[in-house]
């Protein structure tokens, strides 16, 4: 019985052609890639009869359990899902011993990750939108959603939408967090214990903010409060939205939505500068620099006024649309 | 456990034992107390020492807890993670043990349909939250831990962070070894409060030996002096040591 030591830290590797069979439930899939891995699991894309499918194998017997717990709650839930639909929960049984694994939807797309590094803050600004809206309801349903980072969030390619994975630290409101990462956590920055409440969440929220501004994760040093809000209120990204991410961060939102009112009131307000410094951004790139160089000044802030008008109906219309 | 309490002894460690018994057997005699050992190894970096990691992985599978070598960075996060799971790993051993009364044979979790398996989890996690918790931590200050002290109290701190926010209460006290002139010396009494450990940090002494596995033999006294003291009096102060609620 629990005599093992667990082992915290094996991946599992699969080849793709690698078939799979379900112990309990007798279906087959067919590895065909590796899709993402984390603490507690490894993600391959697969085949089945119902055509793709993401398919987590756990790392231990029973760490997939209680996020499969948190699915099964959602297959039931009107309106957009909140998590990946949930097809199947089984064990596949190797010559080196069983594993755990369950079968979801397939979200195509990037993670939140890949699409700060590469997309403008303009775009990070509409998915914590989007987010929040998410958590809203995932609070309502007496949950938090515990480690928000983020490789937990997809942006689907389809509709530009924001999806969260990974509820292996999704935890009953009251509860101690099951599952959290440093940088994201409002513990490791003396902001508050590790209690399931929607501050929770929302401090993590602000935490993603920063890290799409810096695009960088950094340490805690002396004083880690102090540092927060310097980062808040030297960043120019951050800046304007000063107040409500100091706010998140002495946990005073206490519900997703009124974080996300205030966003969205100052998004209206800001856009101005926001598609200033998108702007900055493509202006450095190459391309861009050696059409410039051809125009006069008074040309190249014609230009610029046009892009900044451009932008500013572009982000009113994703805000408007894609929400 | 039979009260809704579980024991568990805290070791951290940055590599082998020197002197005195094998700590693997004084981790099996806590065990057969109703006592989990974890150990948390800690290195430098991964110095591949393969005989210092044999060893923490010794002491915990005859603990019947978990274990995990870290670089000193990641200590934080390991504690919490390795006292969590140790804890779940109790619950559920406890659990299969009740299933196996029920079920008969050897079933156990692993062995129940999926959707079954789901609804024992949140048992498991139900008591995981609720329970109890007393651990004793046992931290090696020998010469070679000395650097790594600042980095081991900034996890125990975390450490209660992540316990307080439990609904189940809490107790610690915590040893240190070599000790003085004895293989163990104990730094602070059980208490609710993790974080008096932020004072009595400072003034750690390092240097000596490794007796890892009499110190383990002394702290499981620390427990069991708890449950002698129910046995014989309830307001006999002499015993210093013992959890109280
Ligand atoms: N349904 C899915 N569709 C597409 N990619 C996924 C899906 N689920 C997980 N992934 C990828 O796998 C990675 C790890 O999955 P995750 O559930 O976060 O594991 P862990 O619990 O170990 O952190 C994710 O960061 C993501 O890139
Ligand atoms: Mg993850």
């Amino acid at each position: 019985m629990m005599m093992k030591p667990m082992m915290m830290d094996q991946d599992i590797k699969l080849h793709s052609g690698t078939r799979i069979y379900g112990k309990w439930h007798k279906k087959n899939y067919q590895i065909i890639r590796h899709l993402g891995s984390g603490a507690q699991g490894t993600v391959y894309l697969a085949h089945s009869n119902q055509g793709e499918v993401a398919i987590k194998f756990g790392k231990d017997p029973s760490s997939l359990i209680s996020e499969v717990n948190i699915l099964k709650r959602f297959v039931a839930l009107q309106g957009d899902p909140l998590g990946p639909y949930l097809y199947d929960v089984d064990d596949w049984v190797t010559n080196k011993g069983t594993i755990n694994f369950y079968v979801m939807e397939c979200i195509k797309g990037v993670t939140l990750d890949d699409s700060i590094r590469h997309k403008g803050f303009e775009w990070t600004c509409v998915f914590i939108l989007q987010l929040l809206k998410d958590l809203s309801r995932l609070h309502e349903l007496g949950f938090v959603f515990g480690d928000l980072k983020p490789e937990n969030l997809m942006i689907t390619e389809s509709n530009y939408r924001i999806r969260c994975l990974d509820f292996g630290g999704t935890t009953q409101i009251g509860r101690s967090i099951k599952e959290y990462t440093e940088f994201f956590d409002r513990g490791y920055w003396g902001m508050g214990i590790r209690k399931a409440e929607p501050s929770y969440d929302l401090f993590a929220v602000m935490m993603i903010f920063i890290y799409a501004a810096e695009k960088r994760r950094f340490n805690k040093t002396e004083h880690p409060r102090d540092e927060l809000i310097k980062k808040i209120k030297t960043n120019p990204k951050l800046k304007p939205f000063e107040k409500i991410l100091l706010k998140a961060l002495g946990g005073q939102f206490h519900h997703a939505n009124d974080m996300r009112q205030a966003f969205l009131y100052k998004m209206n307000e800001t856009n101005r500068i926001d598609s200033r410094i998108t702007r900055r951004r493509t202006a450095s790139s190459p391309s861009k620099k050696r059409y410039q160089k051809k125009k006069s000044v008074s040309g190249w802030i014609g230009a610029s006024v046009w892009a900044v008008v451009i932008i500013t109906l572009y982000v009113m219309y994703t805000v408007l649309y894609v929400m | 456990m039979n009260k809704g309490k579980i024991k568990q002894i805290l070791l951290i460690t940055d590599g082998c034992s020197n002197q005195g018994e094998d700590p693997a057997a004084m981790a099996a005699l806590a065990k057969e107390h109703g006592i989990v050992v974890n150990v948390i190894g800690v290195m430098e970096n991964y110095e591949t020492d393969d005989h210092g990691m044999k060893e923490i992985d010794n002491i915990a599978s005859a603990g019947g807890g978990v274990s995990q070598v870290v670089q000193t960075k990641q200590l934080s996060q390991t504690v919490q993670m390795v006292t969590r799971q140790a804890m779940t790993q109790t619950i559920k051993g406890v659990v299969n043990q009740e299933l196996q009364d029920i079920l008969g044979d050897s079933k156990s979790m692993e062995d129940l349909p999926p959707e079954k398996r789901g609804r024992v989890m949140e048992v498991v996690d139900d008591l995981g939250e609720t329970v109890d918790l007393e651990v004793c931590i046992l931290v090696d200050t020998s010469a070679s831990m000395k650097t790594k002290l600042p980095t081991v109290r900034e996890a125990l701190l975390d450490l209660s962070l992540s316990l307080t926010s439990r609904m189940g209460k809490n107790q610690f006290c915590l040893y240190t070894f070599p000790g003085k002139r004895k293989d163990t010396s104990k730094i602070m009494s059980w208490t609710p409060k993790i974080d008096h450990i932020s004072q009595v940090f400072s003034k750690l002494a390092s240097g000596g030996v490794t007796p890892t596995g009499p110190a383990i033999r002394d702290v499981i006294k620390s427990f069991s002096t708890s449950s002698r003291r129910h046995l014989i009096s309830h307001d006999d102060e002499a015993y210093d040591d013992g959890p109280r609620y």
